[in-house]
């Protein structure tokens, strides 16, 4: 796939700050024809991947496979060799665009928390919403403690990273995003760093924000909260995707080799 | 006289010490003004050329290393000299105490650089990926996020140079800054006795001994690291 797929009109001027909502059928987002290489090793071959408004899709395959590369394109914090990024109709590939202005539309959620070790998690979910959208001590204190009751943590607002749990820590940066009010939400194997007790209080905020309609892109080997929650499935591999579909089918009925070999390897269903 | 008799008339002469104290205690005043005025300066300087060195922008960056390299390999006594008999000559005639505070406040300066960057570039990468994805811009998050972390994590090392230099106050001697070991020397002469040296020598003790236990406990205090 070109460059120069035809997409219907890529640019309304009118709905550019997403404002206004999405034309209908419009993905939150859009990912067409992207390549990344890095030095000689190409990971990204030719990707292409759409998330409809409120849907979860899961991300799955080997490591290596560049499933982490793909969700960092998504957000430019690894920069595209070639292809298009739309995020609700918008470009958000190529020279000329505000980064910052988009990445405030994108929450991001890492394997390693990265929470901001010298603020309590109150700052660490205000620190944004103070210095990136203006708003007043008073405004980003009643936003952050909102976001932090989301997550459960409405008690925790006082500590600092080390005083939490993997799995509070990793809510709060959830916090930290869903403060943002963002468009779509880009998590990158959040529980991979967990002790598996924690594990489920972190899938249980990602289940909630799926009911509240919140637009997610999960790259995560939870398989059974993936066939339970998931809209639909992406499996990649040698940085193509080879298979995608609802978690039932791909889980029960997988069509390529590498998707039927890394399933057998998790062992996952019976 | 015994052994220690004499120990005492030399080092510890009471009518010595009583005559120079006063001279000696000005001296004190004129050592805690130039140390106070090199250290704020000093690490303001560095944090400050550490930060502009984060935007990586090549020649700025290549200027900053030169100037901490060259400072930090000459001794502070050379370019003390150098600036107090030099400068004059092109017309530039500083006071001795102006001298002695912007050639120490430049070489803390180059110190506090070198550490703080070292620093800003051990902070974890991910700090800065978690802010950028928020929307935060590279100097918001310099300042919010990474350095912050940075000069925590730099404490000690920068309070250790920060008391190595302050110590050179010292050297002002040379040139005539009327500070502590230079009132002790000329009362030393003054009198034949080594008596104010002595009082010099514990003048710094006192001064110096809690920032060197203030940077012990910061050692520990802030040996922590994330998580
Ligand atoms: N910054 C980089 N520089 C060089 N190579 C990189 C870089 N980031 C990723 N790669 C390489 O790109 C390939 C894909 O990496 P990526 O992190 O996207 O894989 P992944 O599917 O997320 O794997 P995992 O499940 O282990 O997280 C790997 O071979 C990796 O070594
Ligand atoms: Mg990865």
């Amino acid at each position: 796939m070109s460059k120069t797929t035809i997409r219907p009109a890529v640019n309304k001027p009118d709905q550019q700050n997403g404002a206004t909502a999405p034309a209908k059928g419009r993905p939150t987002l859009e990912v067409i024809g992207l390549k990344k290489s890095f030095g000689t090793v190409e990971v990204l071959k030719n990707v292409s991947l759409s998330v409809a408004k409120s849907e979860m899709v899961f991300v799955l395959g080997r490591s290596g496979s560049g499933k982490s590369t793909m969700l960092r394109c998504c957000n430019r914090l690894e920069e595209p060799d070639s292809g298009d990024i739309l995020l609700e109709g918008e470009q958000i590939t190529g020279r000329g665009v505000n980064l910052d202005k988009v990445r405030r539309r994108i929450g991001m959620v890492f394997q390693s928390f990265n929470l901001y070790p010298h603020l309590d998690a109150r700052r660490n979910v205000t620190l944004a919403l103070r210095k990136v959208l203006k708003q007043s001590r008073d405004e980003a204190d009643t936003r952050a403690a909102a976001a932090l009751a989301r997550v459960g943590l409405a008690d925790k607002a006082g500590n600092y990273p080390s005083q939490l749990s993997g799995g509070q820590q990793q809510r709060v940066a959830i916090a930290r995003a869903i403060a943002l009010e963002p468009a779509v939400m880009l998590f990158d194997e959040p529980t991979s760093a967990l002790d598996p007790e924690l594990v489920g209080d972190v899938l249980g905020v990602m289940r909630e924000l799926k009911q509240d309609g919140m637009t997610m892109l999960v790259v995560s080997h939870e398989m059974a909260f993936a066939r339970e929650a998931a809209d639909r499935v992406v499996f990649m591999a040698d940085g193509h995707i080879v298979e995608q579909g609802p978690p039932e089918d791909i889980f029960t009925n997988p069509q390529h080799d590498s998707t039927r070999a890394f399933l057998s390897r998790y062992s996952y269903g019976q | 006289m015994s052994n220690l008799d004499r120990f005492i008339e030399t080092f510890l002469n009471g009518a010595v010490l009583a005559k120079y104290t006063p001279s000696i205690l000005q001296g004190v005043w004129v050592t805690v003004e130039l140390s106070i005025l090199i250290v704020i300066s000093g690490t303001l300087l560095g944090t400050l050329l550490a930060c502009i060195r984060a935007y990586r922008l090549r020649l700025i960056s290549f200027l900053i290393v030169i100037y901490a390299d060259i400072f930090r390999a000459l001794p502070p006594l050379v370019l003390i000299l150098l600036a107090y008999f030099g400068l004059p000559n092109i017309g530039l005639s500083l006071s001795s105490f102006t001298v002695l505070f912007v050639i120490l406040g430049l070489t803390l300066g180059a110190f506090a650089e070198e550490i703080i960057w070292a620093g800003i570039t051990s902070t974890d990468k991910g700090q800065w990926e978690a802010a950028r994805s928020t929307g935060l811009g590279f100097t918001r998050t310099l300042i919010h996020v990474v350095l912050p972390q940075a000069v925590r994590m730099v404490i000690p090392p920068l309070t250790n140079r920060a008391i190595a230099i302050t110590k050179m106050t010292a050297l002002g001697t040379v040139i005539g800054v009327p500070d502590i070991l230079n009132q002790a020397t000329t009362a030393q002469s003054f009198s034949g006795n080594a008596s104010p040296l002595t009082l010099a020598a514990m003048a710094y003790v006192l001064l110096f001994l809690p920032f060197v236990i203030l940077s012990r406990w910061l050692e520990s205090r802030f040996s922590w690291k994330k998580n």
